[in-house]
């Protein structure tokens, strides 16, 4: 009899163990339930597919605005580079298209990816840079006009298409995932913001001039015409200079933060259309 | 007559006093201006603090502003000023290591469930 108890007691214990297990394993899917409701509760007027338009789908009359100012959209002209330099064959013959699936076209979407060789998150921007080494050209900076036409142009191309950024059940992509999460709401720099506090707790609200951004499907747009800027920015600008904003002194572009960051953030938003190439204050 | 000895004795107390206070602030002074070699120790304490906080990918832009500023006063001389900066730098340095470890755990607080 002491036996038996001794036994369920044992079988008790790891059961407990075992749940303890699961309740610690990341659940991407619940944190983007829970991410997606947040925004569409915060926002009961605001339509699904519209958070994609950022700071247009919170205040009228900037939305207004930017639907005029689309009639000449100010990032044609990085759009209409970005299809030639997609085109223009590297000095060995080959093109971007030899890179990617589908020759490149419609796929936004699907980046960034955990690759399960390397064990780490591969953005969109990284495998353009990857591709032009891959055929013997130097790699474009990550913060640059070049960069951001031709994700402007491959953005284009997928346009409507839904994100659907996959996370394999692989503890190192979960991991990747996880630490996205974390840099996300990690508060940083003097100012002690951390991303969400700008676009988690306050999209809609005035930072200065600009309106806030939510963060559900705030990388949809990606890269964007700023006119603060006069120019195009990719994601890695994008993420730069928000660390900046709050005096944080910025990690390297596509630095494994970053790119997890960029997976994390993406996640969250899958099931939102790709809107970019966007134009933002 | 006592009352005017009295006088002359309470002003020459005075003069004492307001000669001792002279003194005590020139010494006060001249032991709080910095010397080129504070200024290293501190710069060395700043920048040590600013690698950790390095390591831990949370440097903030202050930090090294306040570094750039404490090694151009030094250059012109005006170690007050650069003794100043580079302690600025340290404490701006160590309170990004703060942040740093303290939002180890404290980013769960803002998370999304």
């Amino acid at each position: 009899m002491s036996a038996m108890r001794v036994l369920l007691a044992v079988a008790a214990t790891l059961g407990l163990g075992a749940a303890a297990i699961a309740a610690d394993k990341p659940d991407p899917a619940a944190d983007a339930k829970a991410f997606q409701d947040y925004f569409v509760k915060k926002f009961p007027k605001v339509a699904f597919d519209d958070f994609v338009n950022g700071p247009y789908s919170m205040n009228a009359d900037m939305r207004r605005q930017w639907e005029e100012k689309e009639q000449f959209p100010p990032y044609e002209f990085a759009l209409e580079a970005g299809k030639e330099m997609f085109a223009k064959p590297f000095k060995n013959g080959k093109t971007y298209a030899d890179c990617f699936p589908n020759g490149g076209i419609g796929i936004r979407q699907n980046y960034p990816y955990f690759d399960d060789k390397e064990g780490k998150v591969i953005t969109l921007e990284l495998a353009l840079n990857r591709c032009r080494e891959a055929n013997g050209e130097a790699p474009y900076s990550y913060v640059k006009d070049e960069m951001a036409s031709l994700t402007a142009y491959m953005a284009y191309t997928s346009r409507g298409k839904r994100f659907d950024i996959k996370i394999p059940d692989d503890p190192r992509a979960l991991d990747a995932f996880e630490k996205g999460k974390e840099y996300f709401y990690t508060r940083r720099g003097q100012l002690n913001f951390s991303c969400a506090s700008c676009h988690v707790q306050s999209p809609g609200e005035r930072i200065r001039a600009e309106i806030l951004a939510p963060a559900l499907g705030i990388l949809n747009a990606m890269p964007i015409y700023r006119s603060e800027w006069s120019g195009m920015g990719t994601t890695s600008r994008r993420i730069v200079t928000c660390n900046s904003q709050t005096r944080a002194v910025p990690l390297e572009p596509q630095s494994d933060e970053y790119r997890n960051l960029e997976y994390y953030l993406s996640y969250v938003s899958n099931g939102l259309p790709v809107s970019g190439p966007g134009a933002r204050p | 007559m006592r009352n005017f000895s009295r006088g002359i004795a309470t002003t020459n107390v005075m003069k004492k006093i307001v000669f001792a206070l002279m003194v005590s602030a020139v010494c006060a002074g001249s032991a709080r201006a910095a010397s080129e070699a504070d200024y290293l120790t501190a710069l060395a304490a700043a920048e040590s603090a600013n690698k950790e906080a390095g390591r831990l990918r949370n440097q903030w832009t202050v930090t090294q502003a306040a570094l750039n500023a404490a090694k151009k006063a030094a250059e012109s001389g005006n170690f007050d000023s650069a003794l100043k900066s580079a302690q600025d730098a340290e404490a701006l340095a160590k309170a990004s290591i703060v942040q740093a470890t303290s939002e180890k755990q404290r980013w769960k607080d803002m998370e999304i469930r």
